[in-house]
């Protein structure tokens, strides 16, 4: 049996969290196999990411650590996966569900002539196939997904839809230098330059969102908004509204066509409550509004909801947890 | 320039989407143009607002789903065409790519294609690459903005929206381009885009029009098959308002019920 297959995804060094669930969900298919799992990490820097890899759960690392990877590029690093893949013939690829995993796994399933599943909130492993569980129409109904024949099944799988493994520092594994397959002249894509907002929580990893929406009324009316981000560690979203209001940049924005978040709490603050902003929130485990309007349609789809101003609201909520948090 | 925009017809959101004996249905909701597709269309249109040439809008679909396709023409597109054949039912992405490149390659002399990053629908987000792929041309998804073109030179820079910032990075041409939100505004069709749209005739494709072995695509040729769809059961939410007579109040009670719930 093939060891179950993982491809990290790591951005200048540091590893997207998001692998380590993909990482765990990987685990439990291979112990259902009776296999190990084994890791994929290509970049620039990165030798150290193995020994975290190990600590997370797995067995063997393939290792490539050369300067045409460490800007992702999508042809350098699918090409260098199909080969691995050609070679051993895994059964089973996982993947997070990041921008840079799906092109990677998109384009070797061409080469490898196979298929991809995205976006998987369930596995279900029945006699070496993986029944996948995935949501579509914007999270109304839920797919069984196959790839019945073609190997290997790939798939990727949706931040925070699986637990992290606690990692155990002592555990030891194996690595595998890799060479790269193609050299810096045959790949077309060049990076040129990078702009890096600091101090950005991702959405896809956070925890705690708080997010504003039309009520907020202006970018200084996000400032109670990112107060309580803040005391709460948590990351800062938006609705459409905001976001075409030119609040807010397009990166914060929650809904249909922006980022589908899952974390623990969301808080809506002056957001209604239409469809378009619920399918990209409603999966988080505790969703609390505060809105001035009570007839407002997300009090039908929240735990709690407040009537009331944010401006009043949100910031007697920092100064409260703040107070719980001892500071 | 020689533009070709993907576009795809799927369900408005706000539609109630339910399944019944086993087929999605969403009643009498019309089709709309893929919210994403829209902002692809729009940059197309200004490309050859701004370099001349010509924009062409292709889609995969049903012989009667020409709703996104009009759409697209209303907004200022100058050619329209579909390709539909019964065999073509049940493709999974990549089926679905193989025969947009076959449509791309036919229409000939393109410069570029742009697609939206995915569709609301399927959500799988994985046709750019895909096309990219087997047309042989340079992929760049997630486009935030066309920072500079060169038709003549046949180079193009980008800025690449990131999780964790924006990549500017460069290519040549020909390119598949898949476009975020934040790219552009898209315009309204005019009145008489509407009209002239109205007057364009559609070309319409079939597998064997563009040499697809009946192997590769539909169901048959799919790796991926969804057996099963349902229904999400509707999530059990029990709203509970809190009220008090003074913020300070009100939320001593929120943050007493978060901290029970273990979420803060």
């Amino acid at each position: 049996m093939t060891n179950v297959w993982v491809y990290i995804d790591q951005f200048k060094g540091a590893v997207l969290p998001t692998s380590w669930e993909v990482v765990g969900a990987a685990r439990n298919l291979a112990s259902q196999m009776s296999a190990g799992v084994t890791a994929l990490i290509f970049g620039q820097g990165v030798e150290g990411l193995a020994q975290q890899a190990f600590g997370y759960g797995v067995d063997v690392v393939k290792l490539c650590d050369d300067a045409t990877l460490a800007d992702f590029r999508v042809e350098p690093y699918a090409t260098l996966l199909v080969k691995l893949a050609a070679e051993e013939r895994p059964d089973i690829i996982l993947g997070p569900t990041s921008p840079r995993a799906r092109d990677v796994f998109a384009t070797s399933a061409i080469d490898l002539e196979t298929g991809v599943i995205v976006d998987a909130t369930g596995l279900a492993l029945q006699d070496g196939l993986v029944r996948v569980t995935r949501p579509v129409y914007a999270g109304k109904l839920l797919s069984i997904v196959t790839c019945k024949e073609r190997r290997p099944q790939m798939i990727t799988i949706r931040a925070r839809a699986f637990p992290a493994p606690e990692p155990d520092a002592a555990r030891r594994g194996e690595v595998i230098q890799v060479s790269p397959v193609m050299t810096e002249d045959a790949i077309g894509v060049k990076v040129v330059d990078y702009l890096v907002e600091t101090n950005r929580v991702s959405l896809d990893s956070a925890k705690i969102i708080v997010s504003g929406g039309r009520g907020v009324g202006s970018p200084e009316g996000f400032e109670p908004v990112r107060q309580l981000a803040q005391a709460l560690g948590a990351a800062v979203g938006a609705s459409r509204a905001a976001v075409d209001a030119g609040w807010i940049p397009y990166a914060h924005q929650v809904g249909q066509t922006g980022k589908v978040v899952s974390p623990d709490l969301y808080v809506a603050s002056g957001i209604s409550g239409a469809i378009q902003h619920l399918v990209g929130m409603r999966t988080a485990k505790v969703i609390v509004a505060i809105n001035k309007d009570a007839e407002a349609p997300i009090f039908r789809n929240v735990h709690y909801g407040i009537v009331g101003d944010l401006f009043k609201i949100l910031p007697a909520l920092t100064a409260e947890v703040k107070k719980r948090k001892g500071n | 320039m020689n533009i070709v925009v993907c576009v795809k017809q799927t369900p408005d959101t706000a539609a109630t989407v339910d399944v019944k004996e086993g087929h999605v249905t969403w009643g009498d909701s019309p089709m709309i143009t893929n919210p994403w597709d829209e902002y692809a269309v729009e940059e197309a249109l200004r490309l050859r607002e701004k370099h001349g040439g010509k924009a062409t809008v292709l889609f995969m679909g049903p012989e009667n789903a020409r709703e996104a396709l009009k759409n697209c023409l209303a907004m200022g597109c100058d050619e329209a065409t579909l390709v539909s054949d019964p065999a073509l039912k049940g493709s999974d992405a990549r089926a679905t790519s193989l025969a947009l490149s076959k449509a791309v390659a036919k229409i000939g002399s393109v410069d570029m294609v742009l697609l939206g990053r995915q569709a609301v629908d399927g959500d799988t987000g994985l046709v750019p690459a895909q096309l990219g792929r087997y047309l042989k041309w340079t992929t760049l998804t997630y486009v935030a903005k066309i920072v500079e073109l060169d038709p003549t030179a046949k180079s193009i820079k980008v800025e690449r929206m990131l999780d964790e910032g924006k990549q500017i990075c460069t290519a040549q041409l020909p390119a598949v381009i898949s476009v975020v939100k934040g790219i552009n505004e898209p315009r309204y069709p005019s009145f008489m885009g509407i009209r002239r749209a109205g007057k364009t005739p559609i070309a319409v494709w079939s597998a064997a029009d563009l040499g697809l072995v009946a192997s590769k695509i539909g169901r048959a040729g799919s790796a991926v098959t969804w057996p099963e769809i349902r229904a999400i059961p509707p999530r059990a939410v029990k709203v509970e308002m809190i009220v008090g007579d003074t913020p300070e109040e009100i939320v001593v009670k929120l943050v007493d019920k978060l901290m029970a719930e273990q979420v803060i």
